[in-house]
């Protein structure tokens, strides 16, 4: 199916070439294969289903990187990877590399579909109710070349979760989905509307349980009501968001329960022994049991198990974070050499899968405990052992200016700074969990609105200006950040980060986070220091 | 007809039907609401198909307007019409391209008229391009979960 896609973009290429195409009609084809025109080069995004890779896949991605960029790949907050400096010419040869080893790019772009993503601790995290995956890729599959939503009026995101911890920001997707236990039955609860963008907006519950022989079919009835409906006036205000929050929840509901109700009697859900087939390849591997406890004799191995490591359903196991944020580093960066480490971790370590975790790391989802001393020291060798998941060194950015062609602002320098900057004052494990997050303009790609702190890049008479904002999360607590007041320059805003945290390390009260110490105390004793007022 | 609009069986370029093509052009939806005659409607992007089904069974053609292939609205008009046992011919008209054939034939369309006429051997491949199908459509194409799961 992938082979017939990739001849079938030769083609499209090849009409392009021949001028039977215009550049028009081309570039909703082009995009359908994650072909984007950026600032210097075409960039080439690849579909990591729900982030999921094994070592053989990551290796190829490896190879990529070194034959057709310039030796790194750049993991983004969508679960995927992109490649940023890629020839047209080339294009479709490494969509045929990717096919050899079941990869594409097929609908990482353009207004249908996205690649679906899901919580990157499926199979694994001891919280988890419901493992995600099954779903996620039921879903994948009816989302593959769906012959009425290729047009939608904008582009369209799912994520999908199994416990009542939402590490998919599942809130701020187009549709979110959490599959839940009633009962002892399974079903999915429907979230529809939430997204990030210049105007975020968090979804609301549309339904509380759909039957899971009945999933697809109320998916959908969930996007047919926004083909048909949708703003197609103005591409800013096409998303779903927007027509759930013109039409109010309810109505929108009721919308979809009509079209539902007639789905119901036309019978499109795939038979219920593909969703047996596809639970059966995500059985959990073959777990065995070992030590629960390590030696922590060595202070950094010590610090890098307590910062990066996940408490997993086996209680002889961790899932392990690589972090691919090293201070001063580009967040979500990795070098060919440095996949191919990964995969070889994977192989040994991690029953041959990896994952891409929307915060622009990667995770070994399966780890012996009695194997994380081996684990920890090729990763720190390779620098890839930074201990700082889920810390202020942890930031999630965009590409921003340095690449794209819709920023305003330049991202990443400004996260190499403010990372760089926090690891030298050695305040980074004070401040525990800080999650901060920097976009290049307001389409908000580094999701700065779910930050506990976020940055936002706007350009303000032709030069960078960096709105603060405070108090987001894409978590179970979710919630959108509110502007701090006028912004400031980029020596500024690192300044700017500086206070707030001050202000967060004289206010706290015990085992309080930045986020729980901002939603007790308000923004004015922030806006204070950053202003005096 | 005051407002006889549409396009006539000359136009047609690619039509997967067997029975005579209607010989005169359509009414606008409003219109066929109000002519219990009218046998043959064209569909804005903006109207509601499900208006017509009350009416399915004295229509022979539906006309279905693409003017600019992004909007894809006209897909879920072409699905509405067929779940409800629509058979008559089904032309997706306008702005209409090689890549979108395939997927307005699993939409139900059968037949074919673009306002620029076609590469033929560009259309039958496209025409062709999917071996395997994923989701249930307008078609009778048996999608691959079913085959997987063939006793």
């Amino acid at each position: 199916m992938v082979d017939a896609r990739v001849e079938e973009f030769r083609d499209q290429a090849r009409r392009r070439l021949e001028g039977k195409l215009t550049e028009d009609q081309f570039k909703p084809l082009r995009l359908m294969n994650g072909l984007y025109l950026q600032l210097h080069a075409y960039m080439l995004r690849v579909a990591i289903p729900y982030g999921t890779l094994n070592a053989h896949q990551m290796e190829a991605l490896a190879d990529i990187a070194e034959k057709y960029d310039r030796g790194y790949g750049h993991f983004t907050t969508r679960q995927n990877i992109q490649y940023n400096w890629i020839k047209l010419e080339d294009a479709a040869d490494i969509l045929a590399d990717l096919s050899k080893v079941e990869m594409h790019a097929i609908q990482t772009s353009g207004n249908c579909i996205r690649n679906i993503s899901a919580d990157h601790f499926a199979g694994a995290a001891a919280d988890e109710v419901v493992d995600p995956r099954p779903y996620a890729e039921l879903m994948r599959q009816w989302s593959s070349f769906h012959p009425e939503f290729t047009y939608l009026p904008r582009k369209f995101k799912i994520a999908v979760i199994g416990s009542e911890t939402d590490r998919a920001a599942m809130r701020l997707h187009d549709i979110g989905i959490r599959i839940v236990k009633r009962d002892g039955e399974v079903g999915a609860q429907f979230f529809a509307g939430g997204g990030m963008g210049r105007t975020p907006m968090i979804a609301p519950m549309i339904r509380d349980f759909v039957p899971l022989d009945q999933l697809i079919i109320y998916a959908e009835a969930c996007l047919r009501v926004y083909n048909r409906y949708g703003r197609r006036d103005n591409k800013y205000k096409a998303r779903i968001k927007i027509l759930v929050h013109e039409l109010g929840a309810a109505e929108y509901t009721r919308q979809v329960e009509d079209e539902f109700a007639h789905m119901l009697s036309v019978g499109i859900e795939p038979p219920r022994e593909e969703l047996a087939r596809i639970a059966a390849h995500f059985a959990p591997p073959a777990f065995v049991d070992g030590p629960k406890t390590l030696d922590r004799s060595d202070p950094d191995f010590a610090l890098w198990v307590d910062r990066n490591t996940h408490r997993h359903q086996h209680d002889a196991y961790v899932s392990a974070v690589i972090s691919l944020k090293p201070a001063g580093g580009i967040p979500g960066d990795a070098t060919a050499d440095q996949m191919r480490l990964m995969a070889r971790l994977a192989k040994q370590y991690s029953f041959d899968e990896l994952r891409v975790m929307h915060t622009q790391n990667v995770l070994l989802p399966h780890v012996r405990i009695a194997d994380l001393h081996a684990v920890w020291s090729a990763l720190d060798e390779a620098g890839l052992g930074s201990p700082n998941m889920d810390t202020i060194e942890d930031i999630i950015a965009c590409p921003g200016l340095d690449y794209c062609s819709l920023a305003n602002a330049r991202s990443i320098p400004l996260a190499q700074r403010i990372s760089e900057r926090f690891a030298a004052s050695g305040r980074t494990a004070e401040l525990g969990e800080l999650k901060l997050k920097i976009s290049g303009c307001i389409n908000a790609c580094g999701h700065h609105h779910a930050g506990h702190i976020g940055i936002l890049g706007v350009d303000k008479k032709g030069t960078e200006n960096f709105q603060l904002s405070l108090g987001g999360s894409e978590a179970e607590d979710v919630s959108l950040a509110k502007i701090t007041g006028p912004g400031f320059d980029e020596d500024g805003v690192v300044a700017a980060v500086e206070k707030v945290t001050d202000v967060y390390l004289g206010a706290r009260e015990d085992g309080e986070r930045f986020l729980d110490t901002y939603r007790r105390i308000g923004m004015e004793p922030f806006k204070e220091a950053l202003y005096g007022r | 007809m005051a407002d006889n609009l549409g396009t006539s069986p000359d136009e047609v370029q690619f039509r997967f039907r067997d029975d005579d093509p209607v010989d005169h052009g359509t009414v606008t939806v409003d219109s066929a609401l109000e002519q219990t005659n009218a046998n043959a409607v064209r569909i804005e992007p903006g109207d509601d198909a499900r208006l017509l089904l009350p009416f399915l069974d004295r229509l022979a053609l539906v006309e279905v307007n693409f003017p600019a292939f992004g909007d894809g609205r006209g897909y879920s008009a072409a699905r509405i019409l067929r779940e409800a046992g629509y058979a008559g011919e089904l032309r997706a008209v306008g702005d209409v391209l090689i890549d979108q054939l395939s997927h307005m034939r699993r939409c139900g369309f059968d037949s074919f008229a673009p306002d620029k006429r076609l590469d033929e051997d560009d259309a039958a491949r496209a025409f062709a391009t999917w071996e395997n199908v994923y989701q249930r459509a307008a078609d009778a194409r048996v999608i691959i979960a079913d085959k997987r799961h063939e006793a």
